[in-house]
């Protein structure tokens, strides 16, 4: 099977519960978001309860993605808490 | 310097609205809207607002913002301004500045241009009190 390298950041109280703000990961290609959320969820058991909350939007090189968006070599993938700007 | 800005040291409400204006002699009206920071929040005192921001995507949003409202409202000339980091009570955290021909359709984008900011673009605000610290989560 190969695999891809890709970037995986973590903004605000994610940041806090994970610890880091940016990892480098490693999974298999061709996989869609929906497959990779299935994946941080084991890699990162103190925010699997979260990332299927519905406030909880994902971007792909920072434009908003679906479950259906297909994760690329190098791409930069966030978990993005609700926003609270303004 | 942009229209549209992101950055940890305060803004002069007074310079931006006065680049704004200048942009156009068929401005009749401009609105703005700015957000203080408060020193309450559901009964907590707060002592400090930490802003986080997601580098990148967050001035790619507020881009897409202006341009959508130049598009879609009757406006001449908008600018948009946020702080990032730590922001005492008191201070400004954010700045939107609509201009037009005449006031209605300066307030109409400036309302929008706000809400949509908050509905779109990745900043995360920390309030800092007096009994903990918390990320805040919805807009009132």
């Amino acid at each position: 099977m190969e695999t891809i390298n890709i970037t995986v950041r973590f903004f605000a109280m994610l940041k806090g519960r994970v610890g880091r703000g940016e990892i480098t990961l490693t999974i298999p290609e061709n996989i869609s978001l929906g497959k990779l959320k299935e994946i941080l969820k084991g890699q990162f058991p103190s925010i699997a309860d979260l990332i299927d909350k519905k406030n909880i939007m994902f971007s792909v090189n920072q434009e908003f993605a679906t479950n259906n968006t297909i994760i690329k070599e190098g791409d930069e993938v966030a978990l993005l808490p609700p926003f609270s700007g303004g | 310097m942009s229209l549209v800005r992101i950055q940890k040291d305060d803004f002069s409400v007074t310079d931006e609205i006065g680049r704004v204006k200048a942009s156009s002699k068929s401005i009749g009206g401009i609105v703005a809207f700015l957000g203080t920071g408060r020193d309450i929040s559901k009964g907590a005192e707060i002592v400090r607002l930490d802003f986080e921001y997601y580098p990148g995507m967050a001035e790619k949003k507020l881009n897409e913002i202006r341009e959508r409202a130049l598009q879609n409202f009757n406006i001449i000339e908008m600018g948009i301004f946020h702080r990032v980091g730590k922001i005492g009570i008191g201070e400004n955290i954010v700045l939107i500045i609509a201009a037009a021909q005449h006031r209605n359709d300066a307030f109409t984008a400036c309302e929008w241009a706000i809400s949509e900011l908050k509905r779109i673009t990745p900043i995360w605000k920390k309030e800092i009190t007096k009994k903990g610290e918390v990320w805040v989560e919805e807009h009132p």
